[in-house]
């Protein structure tokens, strides 16, 4: 018999038992669409790390100051201030392909007319917009002569102008900062949330000696160079583990360290922590496919059962199919296809209801969903080789049958 | 040299040779059939009785190629069947018998007319031809008007009906009928004889399994089996006419 005669025979034994046949492809349609969920989730969450990876700024290396020890008590990070901006100036000029950015970092309350917001204020010189990748929504970044005369303007982030100025223009009007009038000459482009959940957009930038001087300055601060954090771009196509070495080295050298000395700074190369967020997500998205591909493999089981019953209740037919010369491949395919054809039409439900259920949970939940025609593709081959695998038992079960004991079984 | 001059004799439809079937139950061998050997020609209507237990439903698988024998020799036609397994008697079976059964066995839900074109989707002809041919056997069995209704909607006698039709379809050697009247009342009965009978002398072999000597009156040639054996093999000089006898009844009505 062919396979459309097959196909003939499968849809009209299927339709006897409607309900059976439903419930049976219950379990498939249930995997499937698990598995279609779960992929797509976990695809929504690895591009959303790559988006961060991205909006941090590529071949970046973060330099913090480093610790103090006072009376045995180790410090964090940053608890002294141990680089500056002649160190990020140090580094920009001896390590050709790199380019550093200080900055200073600090919270201050904004003003506007009769509104005010709390926010995080850096001090930076022009090359931290290139160097973090941050794009100009509208007006302009401060230059080098800002710098130098430490004039007295600003850059705000999407939220700080959402939150300060409501529906206005933020360009050039003026915002009090610790009672310094600030102009505010230029509006970022959003980069969304950071990798750790905080809002990237709540941010004012402002030249770092203005910072130092009018804004962040208190006690030593004003008087010394030092900055927190340092930030490094290093130039596409270098060798990222070289630069990182040579930087500091170069640092370890400036703040005169002796050899076996520890370092009195962290240097972090954030592509690593990039690259292992992104692969422990790849790992999540994985897990949760296998765990939904559970649901399938148990699926597949209740198609064995319910084919196996199936074979037991048409013995007598099977019989007669064999008295009238149907072949063991005949009696084979017939059941092969009947299995198959459940896990696959199980599959296409389970398809529409999984795409149905991932756009769902991206309307509701906001939850970033990648469909994939890939995934789509692998719930359809993942259901026809489980109809495949779990009616093969039952068919051949069924092609044994001896005719005479098959017509004669009550 | 002369013999090969001599004209061929036609070959017996059925020639056996000390056919046996052994069963192994638990430790006993039970000896289902212990050396049957017997000829039937082509066009003869025949009739194997016996009590149950006697051999004669073994002797029946073996005949209708379902079973092979533990030893012994069996032809049909001019074909050594009893050394064929599996795929091969299946390809036997659907080309040259026809089975009808007790209880018919046709498929629930289908209609009359598909159940008829059965052996021939297993026999591989293709949709339209098979189609053409249920349908002209439907008519021969006279249920043309009944093609497209499904076995529930039909009487037992009209059933066993489709059932003749879808052993005839493949046009085979022989008949094998089990019990066909088993499940009848006595004048469906008469019926379905009658019908085999019209077949008959029509040219097709029939063989007739049955423990009734009201349906093996029918048949013009008795083999009794006793124990797994032939243990008499009758020609009835004067079979029954089924036909006339309902024509009897029915102007005795």
């Amino acid at each position: 018999m062919n396979l459309l005669g097959l196909l003939r025979v499968a849809m009209r034994a299927l339709a006897v038992n409607k309900l059976r046949s439903l419930l049976t492809m219950l379990g498939i349609i249930i995997g499937v669409a698990a598995v279609i969920v779960m992929i797509a989730v976990g695809a929504g969450a690895q591009k959303r790390v790559e988006e961060q990876i991205r909006s941090l700024g590529s071949n970046l290396l973060l330099i913090l100051s480093g610790t103090t020890t006072s009376g045995g008590v180790r410090m964090g990070f940053g608890s002294s201030q141990t680089i500056s901006e002649d160190d990020a100036a140090a580094i920009w000029r001896e390590i050709p392909e790199t380019m550093a950015a200080p900055a200073l970092r600090g919270t201050s309350q904004l003003i506007w007319g009769n509104t005010n917001w709390s926010t995080v204020i850096f001090g930076v010189t022009p090359e931290y917009i290139d160097v973090r990748q941050w794009e100009l929504a509208a007006g302009r970044i401060f230059d080098a002569a800002d710098v130098a005369g430490a004039t007295k303007v600003c850059l705000v982030g999407q939220t700080v102008a959402r939150q300060l100025f409501g529906g206005a223009d933020p360009l050039g009007q003026v915002i009090r900062v610790r009672r310094v009038p600030f102009t505010v000459i230029g509006v970022l482009e959003s980069k969304g949330q950071s990798m750790m959940g905080s809002d990237q957009d709540d941010l004012v930038l402002m030249p770092i000696s203005t910072a130092r001087n009018r804004v962040l300055g208190t006690g030593n601060l004003a008087k010394q160079r030092s900055v927190g954090t340092i930030w490094v771009k290093v130039a596409e196509g270098t060798n990222m583990k070289a630069a990182e070495e040579q930087v500091r080295a170069l640092l370890r050298q400036r703040h005169r360290l002796q050899p076996g000395q520890d370092d009195d700074f962290s240097l972090r190369n954030l592509e690593e922590v990039a690259a292992t967020q992104e692969a422990s997500s790849r790992v999540l998205a994985l897990l949760l496919a296998a765990v939904a591909s559970v649901s399938l493999v148990v699926g597949g089981i209740g198609i064995m059962n319910i084919m196996l019953v199936s074979v037991t209740e048409r013995t007598r037919e099977i019989g007669l199919r064999m008295a009238v010369g149907a072949r063991t491949r005949d009696i084979l395919g017939q059941f092969l296809v009947e299995a198959v054809t459940l896990s696959l039409i199980g599959g296409l439900a389970g398809i529409a209801i999984g795409i149905a259920t991932a756009v769902g949970i991206a309307e509701i939940a906001g939850w970033r969903i990648v469909l994939s025609p890939e995934s789509v593709l692998l719930a359809v081959a993942f259901a026809f080789a489980i109809g495949v695998f779990f009616g093969f038992y039952p068919a051949r079960k069924a092609a044994r049958l001896n005719p005479v004991e098959a017509l004669r079984f009550e | 040299m002369t013999a090969l001059l001599m004209p061929q004799s036609i070959p017996h439809l059925i020639r056996t040779r000390d056919l046996t079937k052994t069963y192994q139950v638990g430790d006993n061998q039970i000896k289902a059939l212990a050396g049957v050997s017997v000829d039937i020609e082509q066009g003869e209507f025949t009739a194997v009785m016996g009590p149950s237990g006697s051999g004669k439903s073994t002797f029946m698988n073996m005949l209708g190629c379902l079973d092979r024998p533990t030893s012994g020799e069996y032809l049909l036609g001019s074909r050594r069947v009893s050394t064929l397994a599996g795929d091969e008697l299946a390809q036997v079976r659907n080309s040259n018998i026809g089975f009808v059964f007790q209880t018919f066995n046709l498929l629930a839900r289908t209609a009359a007319v598909e159940n008829v074109e059965l052996p021939l989707v297993y026999a591989g002809v293709p949709r339209a031809e098979r189609r053409l041919r249920a349908l002209e056997m439907l008519a021969k069995v006279g249920l043309a008007e009944r093609a497209n209704h499904q076995p529930a909607q039909l009487s037992g006698g009209q059933q066993q009906r489709v059932a003749i039709a879808r052993a005839l379809v493949t046009r085979p050697l022989l008949i094998l009928a089990d019990e066909p009247t088993g499940a009848l009342d006595s004048r469906t009965s008469l019926e379905i004889m009658a019908l085999l009978q019209e077949l008959n002398q029509g040219g097709m072999s029939v063989v007739l399994v049955t423990h009734e000597a009201e349906v093996a009156r029918f048949a013009r040639r008795v083999l009794r089996f006793r124990d797994g054996q032939l243990v008499e093999d009758q020609v009835n000089t004067a079979p029954g006419d089924a036909r006339a006898m309902l024509h009897a009844e029915a102007l005795a009505a």
